[in-house]
């Protein structure tokens, strides 16, 4: 059937105006075979098989988004958590590893590999507390490494020890990158519930579930979406629903074309689309301006929750009808730094930290992109995180935290990270403590949730 | 081999020679023209042409051809597979 005009013209005004892209194609890597009890064996297997792999990702991807006219701006790898090949490995081997994996990421021309992770959402294996000491420096002295933990699930609980934990690790890792605004930390995602196959950074990882190599794909549009909603200024609820959906349906439909032609021409096995919505600092690119579209005068304002739960459930009925492999984490996103529109809520006053906990129930992550007063006690850190494993644990969700503690910053100030990552105003904590909760350490049980055989 | 067709579109600013000169680069190309359909929206000269570009392995050099025609003729040209179309406004 023969295209007609109007829908060529729409499809480049998506690409030209609205700022449609392709976010990223990410490669999964298997690294199984990469253990070896002699660690140089097995730093030099990693970058070989890496390299060997992902060789020609950068320049397909090129190619494809250029016959195709629609930019891919990422591409990015993510290997099995390297907890899990670390085995006898020193704290210093870890770290080691992680400038291996940096330096082929710099050799490939990819943007991040993400990977360097642990699940200890039940316990710490002696690979996994490795990693998790290694972690401050190893994020610290690596450029393009990022890093998760899966600290709870619905099926196990909450690991209140390993959540103690992060609350210390991410405040080292902002001390130790202090001229930098804490950067390390944005590299550093704690999760609740992880998905085995999400492309975004940082929370990245190849799944032990997953096969030998996979290409995932993430599709982002908010400017499409926001563009398409100013169309139709008096449409009720139901109409905003469906003005979405289908914005959202045609948005995943080029991914998964693209996606799947790259990794077609790659010669490896298309994996997933991730459906997730997600901003950049670009005018008009901004999630949080698709909800003051929806009505709100600013975001973060009563009736912020029921705007995103009506929006994060169209973008899925949209693209779970346009794709027939949704995975990854499949939602909207809701970063501070990344979403011009979420910044100017927070300087305004009508956002604040409990209302993006709140707004986490109800999207695809959690708390996102966060930059908090630099002299945050580490238990008040692990509280942020046990709060949100929570949320995610009970409503059987993903849930994350990536938040930069700026060190000698205080609330009210401005900081700025760089390119993607973009800016944040710091935001204040509670100041009352939550010690006792966090030193009395264990394991939150798993909840009446995880009985469902 | 497989029928493969991309998309041409021309925006900008009306002028004397448009057609000639980005259809002169496809015949020099040996492309043929399947589809042509041309109007003016609010002042601007818009064409969308529908191409068989069966004959070729890529676009590179095409691309390029037509951009050199864009910049000198101060218009906004693009070339793309026409898969992408179908995939997003054809179910």
């Amino acid at each position: 059937m023969s295209i007609a005009m109007d829908e060529i013209i729409q499809t480049i005004r998506m690409v030209q105006m609205e700022n449609l892209d392709i976010r990223t194609v990410t490669m999964g890597i298997s690294l199984q075979d990469c253990a070896d009890s002699d660690f140089y064996k097995m730093n030099k297997r990693v970058y070989e098989k890496i390299i060997t792999y992902a060789g020609n990702l950068k320049s397909v991807a090129e190619i494809t988004e250029k016959e195709f006219g629609v930019p891919i701006i990422n591409k990015r790898i993510s290997i099995t958590p390297i907890a899990e090949i670390l085995g006898n490995a020193t704290v210093e081997q870890a770290i080691e590893l992680a400038k291996t994996l940096d330096k082929a990421a710099k050799q490939l021309g990819v943007d991040f590999i993400g990977g360097f992770s642990a699940l200890v959402h039940k316990g710490a294996s002696i690979g996994d507390e490795t990693l998790l000491k290694s972690l401050p420096r190893a994020l610290s002295e690596t450029e393009r490494v990022c890093a998760s933990v899966s600290v709870a699930t619905t099926r196990t609980g909450i690991n209140m020890d390993a959540v103690q934990q992060m609350g210390f690790i991410i405040k080292e890792a902002a001390e130790l990158t202090k001229d930098h605004n804490g950067i390390a930390c944005a590299k550093l995602v704690v999760f609740c519930n992880p998905v085995e196959d999400n492309p975004f950074m940082a929370g990245a990882f190849h799944g032990s579930g997953e096969g030998e190599v996979v290409l995932n794909v993430g599709v982002s549009g908010p400017g499409v979406v926001l563009n398409a909603l100013r169309r139709h200024p008096s449409a009720d609820l139901g109409e905003v629903s469906d003005i979405i959906k289908k914005t959202a349906f045609k948005i995943t439909r080029a991914g998964e074309l693209i996606g799947r032609v790259v990794a077609k021409r790659l010669g490896i096995p298309f994996g997933i689309m991730d459906l997730s919505l997600a901003p950049t600092n670009a005018v008009n690119d901004s999630v949080a301006e698709i909800l003051e579209e929806i009505g709100l005068e600013r975001v973060g304002t009563h009736g912020t929750i029921a705007a995103l739960a009506l929006m994060n459930d169209a973008v899925k009925k949209g693209g779970a009808m346009a794709s027939s492999y949704v995975g990854g984490l499949s939602g909207a996103f809701i970063p501070v730094s990344e979403d011009n529109g979420m910044i100017r809520g927070i300087i305004e006053g009508s956002l604040t930290l409990s209302k993006l906990e709140a707004m986490t129930c109800v999207c695809s992550v959690g708390l996102d992109m966060i930059a908090i007063t630099g002299n945050v006690t580490p238990a008040t850190l692990s509280a942020i995180i046990a709060d949100e494993a929570a949320i995610g644990m009970i409503n059987k969700k993903t849930t994350a935290v990536r938040v930069i503690p700026v060190p000698g910053k205080n609330e009210g100030e401005m900081v700025e990270f760089g390119g993607l990552l973009g800016r944040a105003p710091v935001m204040g904590v509670n100041p009352f403590s939550s010690q006792k909760l966090i030193d009395r350490g264990g394991r939150i049980p798993a909840p009446l949730q995880a009985l469902i055989n | 081999m497989e029928k493969r067709r991309a998309v041409v579109s021309v925006i900008g600013k009306d002028k004397v020679g448009i057609i000639s000169r980005v259809t002169a680069v496809l015949a020099e190309n040996n492309m043929n023209i399947l589809d042509i359909n041309q109007t003016i929206l609010q002042d601007f000269f818009t064409m969308m042409m529908i191409i068989d570009i069966s004959v070729i392995d890529h676009l590179n050099k095409l691309r390029d051809e037509l951009e050199l025609v864009g910049e000198e003729m101060d218009l906004k040209i693009n070339i793309q597979l026409e898969d992408i179309f179908q995939a997003m406004h054809r179910i």
